[in-house]
């Protein structure tokens, strides 16, 4: 089973059995903060486990990320001039969010390049071809 | 006021790409019916396996990088949230950095065992930097390996969460 806040994608990949979450991408497994909401997710998850039946079919889960749904305006949308007059949670959605496609470790915070295991044998290196 | 539809990222992404000048991204489409296995025994005597994309790597590991990075890490599924980081080079950090159950909710995970939901789970999870352009190598190279990680561990169900 594959939870997704990306339904589009899920749907044209194809998965056995899915959950669609109907959030801006990045918290997939419910809202930062809201081990409740997170709860309920994977209860909704294990109730599905057991009652889905088609394969390829989505379950649009109930939760709604905001009142209006103005978010999904922007997510991805090319910027433009009037770009200044959006509000900041809304132009933070807009544009390319994609950052360079650095070669190297991209560690979250310097300190833990300090303190990794370049032998981690937790790591797993795949050969690349 | 009553909810509008998904947002189409794969319309959305070709928009955008095709106005800073990319070709088009090709995305995986499959028209078979996926494959089914029925559910065969109760769910409270199932072991769940977990695969994350989110970039998700515990203190002490080497993090991903951002250029098909291919290669996954084992997170123990005691892991502390305070150990994990999160890295990745395509979607806003800032949720999962300030509670990476958003991504591998971990806790919520471990509960449905404390509560008898479902039987144990598979050792660790399984995370990778989904932000991998070649499909082929996914296909060919990744998923492979972490199949044979949950063979490994015989989970009963697997649960996938891409960001």
């Amino acid at each position: 089973m594959s939870l997704s806040s990306a339904r589009s994608i899920t749907q044209s990949v194809g998965t056995p059995r899915a959950l669609y979450l109907d959030y801006p991408l990045g918290q997939t497994a419910g809202r930062a903060g809201d081990l409740d909401e997170q709860r309920q997710i994977l209860e909704l998850a294990c109730h599905s486990f057991e009652n889905m039946s088609h394969p390829g079919s989505i379950v649009d889960l109930p939760m709604r990320w905001s009142e209006d749904d103005a978010w999904k305006d922007m997510v991805m949308r090319p910027h433009t001039e009037n770009d200044g007059e959006l509000s900041d949670d809304a132009s933070a959605l807009a544009g390319d969010q994609r950052r360079e496609r650095y070669d190297t470790p991209q560690y979250q915070h310097a300190e833990d390049a300090l303190t990794a295991d370049p032998n981690c044998p937790t790591c797993i290196f795949l050969p690349q071809d | 006021m009553p909810s509008r539809p998904p947002v189409d990222y794969i319309e959305r992404t070709t928009v955008l790409y095709s106005s800073l000048g990319h070709a088009p991204y090709q995305w995986v489409s499959h028209t078979d019916q996926p494959p089914w296995h029925a559910l065969n025994k109760p769910l409270s005597a199932c072991k769940l396996g977990v695969i994350a994309s989110g970039g998700i790597y515990r203190h002490g590991q080497v993090a991903f990088h951002y250029k098909d990075d291919i290669s996954y890490r084992q997170i123990p599924v005691s892991t502390a949230a305070d150990e994990l980081r999160v890295t990745h080079f395509a979607y806003d950090l800032s949720a999962a950095r300030t509670d990476p159950n958003a991504v591998l909710p971990l806790q919520a995970l471990n509960e449905l065992v404390d509560r008898g939901r479902i039987s144990a789970l598979a050792p660790n999870a399984l995370t990778f930097m989904g932000g991998i352009y070649s499909a082929r190598k996914v296909r060919d190279t990744l998923a492979p390996a972490l199949v044979a990680e949950l063979q490994k561990d015989e989970v009963d169900l697997a649960l996938l969460i891409p960001v």
